[in-house]
């Protein structure tokens, strides 16, 4: 029992090593319960036509990406070049999930408006900031209520899913995808997923 | 008199100023305990050390909204919170729930505990050992001659040379 004088050290080290880890985690990044479940059904007005709609059952056998985003998102802004440098490269077709484009804005009293307002405030605000910052998506569909949002389990805007041929989420990246993330971990899972059958 | 009498014109005229009786501020307050009190312990994501009862994040504000309605429509307190975990996961639970990954976080503090008894427990018994070594004869004498005043003289052990 020589070295008893050396358990507070190791105890204290022990601390250190859990706490240094702690610190690398992200709390902001809670791991979804959704990974590897299928992806809620939904079926949204689309924003170049409200009258057409997109449903999940639309994007069955491929795999895609939803990416979720606003106007007013001020990290959006940050990943949409990333987003539209993708979209150039036609490797995988890019949802846009509009969310709570008008009721999102703190700036605006949405309650003021009433649906139709609502609804043509939003499609006026969401197709100039595409017009202004390009539009990377395949289609956007509009989620004007955040109901679909929930159900995606989404808390913080950006955040960017990735679902397989058969309607399963397969990935979920929170915040805004960079250049880095998209090459090290989207686009490699992207070429798996499209393997498969 | 002037000034007098349009006092008394204003004053009788101010119960007609004072609308009807203030309505409650929401339509069923059984419900909306309820909603409370459920609302309460889920965390809000945006802003993690509040629940959504207390954080007035959109997210909350939404989620408080989906709690109301299902509640509304007849749906358990089990079932809407159900609902939260399968969206947020556990993470949207204050009170995590007890399954694998969680039992040295409910079990943690009880084991630790149990630990410090026993470990207390030996320390002790070894202690009673240690310290039942009786006096030698020589030691009892002196402690004796102590007692009753007298002037200490040293233990032939303690003597030097």
């Amino acid at each position: 029992m020589k070295a008893k004088f050396l358990i507070p050290l190791v105890l204290f080290l022990l601390l250190v090593g859990f706490l240094a880890f702690g610190l690398k985690l992200n709390p902001r990044e809670v791991p979804s319960p959704l990974i590897d479940k299928p992806a809620p059904a939904f079926s949204l007005p689309q924003l170049t036509d409200p009258q057409r709609k997109l449903a999940l059952a639309d994007m069955r056998g491929q795999v895609w990406l939803l990416n979720v985003w606003a106007s007013w998102c001020v990290a959006c802004r940050q990943e949409h070049p990333v987003l539209v440098a993708l979209a150039r490269q036609n490797l995988v077709p890019v949802v846009g999930l509009n969310y709570k484009e008008v009721r999102g804005d703190g700036a605006i009293d949405s309650r003021k408006l009433d649906a139709s307002q609502e609804l043509a405030l939003a499609l006026e605000r969401a197709r100039a900031w595409l017009g202004s910052h390009g539009d990377p998506y395949f289609t956007s569909v509009l989620d004007l209520d955040g109901r679909v949002g929930i159900d995606f389990g989404v808390y913080g805007v950006p955040e960017t899913f990735l679902i397989d041929k058969k309607g399963v989420i397969r990935l979920k990246h929170i915040g805004p995808v960079t250049s880095e993330v998209l090459r090290d971990v989207i686009l490699p899972k992207v070429a798996a997923l499209q393997g498969e059958v | 008199m002037l000034k007098r009498s349009l006092l008394i014109l204003c004053l009788g005229l101010a119960p007609l100023a004072q609308g009807g009786q203030a309505s409650p501020a929401v339509a069923d307050p059984a419900l909306e305990a309820r909603v409370l009190k459920l609302s309460e312990v889920l965390r809000c994501l945006v802003c993690q050390n509040q629940s959504i009862a207390e954080s007035n994040a959109e997210l909350a504000q939404d989620l408080r909204a989906q709690v109301r309605e299902q509640l509304a429509s007849g749906k358990s307190e089990g079932e809407v919170v159900d609902y939260m975990v399968a969206r947020y996961g556990d993470f949207v639970l204050y009170q995590p729930p007890v399954k694998g990954i969680t039992v040295l976080l409910w079990g943690g503090p009880a084991a630790l505990l149990a630990a410090g008894l026993i470990g207390l427990g030996l320390r002790l018994r070894t202690r009673r050992r240690e310290s039942a070594a009786a006096l030698s004869l020589e030691e009892h004498a002196r402690a004796q001659a102590l007692l009753q005043g007298e002037t200490p003289t040293a233990l032939e052990s303690e003597k030097h040379p």
